[in-house]
């Protein structure tokens, strides 16, 4: 094939991205220990006690990092998912099965701590307003390219219904994204905006953006780890993974 | 600094509850999915270790 010459498509073959990415996961994993470490620190000793909310905003420290994390990680998985489709490469279609299970985490956490936060400053657990709505959609759409994939036993064709799945939830994103713009919602607006300055200190943003970060590494370190995970069950007649594998 | 002592810091002004129910449930979303992954990585080197055994033995008694 064509393809095989060009020198970096060599690292979209399973057998060269294996041991590549079990290189790489303990780089991510420190990065993200450390992260968290400083972003914690800073989000609970360096940041000041919100004049409205008093502690109870501390909670931004991982819910805006989740929130985020479930939506970008949601529009990663729907690349990797339409590129294993449209290319047939079988290593993106398992990036995207990779990251599926630690997005529909995020998107847990997010609506759990956006429920813990939510009662104490508007006093409900839960409303059923356009920003938690679509954030709930986007488990259940996580939960769905989940189970629609463990229940198709041949994977190509797991992948590419899986893929189909993916990319139609795309419209929940910007839709989630821009809800309390369009619409009156209980949430407040965006934390960041790249037009304005922000709202909050600027010890608050620092320990949140800290914990952004801290969560990107982690997600890249444990979708790495499952991606392996997945090619070594897939790959597990072919000959080369008995080589790598012992490492 | 923001708290005058340990007991301050967790009762979290009074949100203690909410706080560190938070950062609880989350740090056990993330122990959880990393113990599963570390398991399910155990099953696949076993799993790995058995064929590559297999395959040897089975080479072996071709050979012989």
């Amino acid at each position: 094939m064509a393809v095989s010459s060009i020198n970096w498509f060599k690292y979209a073959s399973p057998p060269t991205f294996y041991p590549l990415a079990g290189k790489l996961i303990p780089w991510f994993a420190y990065a993200a220990v450390l992260l968290t470490i400083a972003g914690l620190y800073i989000g609970f000793f360096v940041a000041p006690t919100d004049f409205q909310q008093g502690e109870a905003y501390r909670v931004i420290f991982i819910h805006v990092p989740a929130a985020w994390m479930s939506m970008f990680i949601y529009v990663v998985m729907a690349i990797w998912a339409v590129l294993g489709l449209v290319l047939n490469t079988r290593l993106s279609s398992m990036m995207a099965s990779a990251l599926a299970p630690t997005g529909a985490m995020f998107t847990f956490v997010a609506l759990w701590t956006g429920s813990l936060w939510g009662k104490p400053t508007w006093g409900t657990w839960w409303v059923w307003d356009a920003r938690l709505t679509s954030e709930l959609i986007l488990l259940f759409l996580y939960i769905g390219f989940l189970s629609l994939q463990a229940a198709i036993d041949e994977p190509r064709r797991a992948d590419k219904a899986g893929a189909v799945l993916a990319l139609v939830g795309v419209v929940n994103i910007p839709i989630i994204y821009f809800s309390v713009k369009w619409w009156n919602t209980l949430h407040q607006g965006s934390s960041i905006n790249l037009t304005a300055a922000p709202k909050m200190a600027v010890t608050m943003l620092t320990g949140m953006l800290i914990m952004v970060l801290a969560f990107w590494m982690y997600s890249i370190a444990v979708a790495l780890m499952r991606v392996r995970c997945i090619i070594a069950e897939r790959e597990q007649r072919a000959n080369w993974i008995s080589h790598v594998a012992g490492e | 600094m923001n708290w005058g002592s340990a007991g301050e810091f967790f009762a979290m002004g009074g949100y203690a509850f909410y706080v560190w129910g938070a950062y609880a449930v989350t740090a056990l979303a993330i122990v959880a999915e990393v113990w599963s992954l570390v398991s399910r990585r155990k099953a696949v080197a076993e799993m790995l270790g058995r064929e590559t055994k297999l395959n040897d033995e089975m080479t072996h008694e071709a050979q012989t």
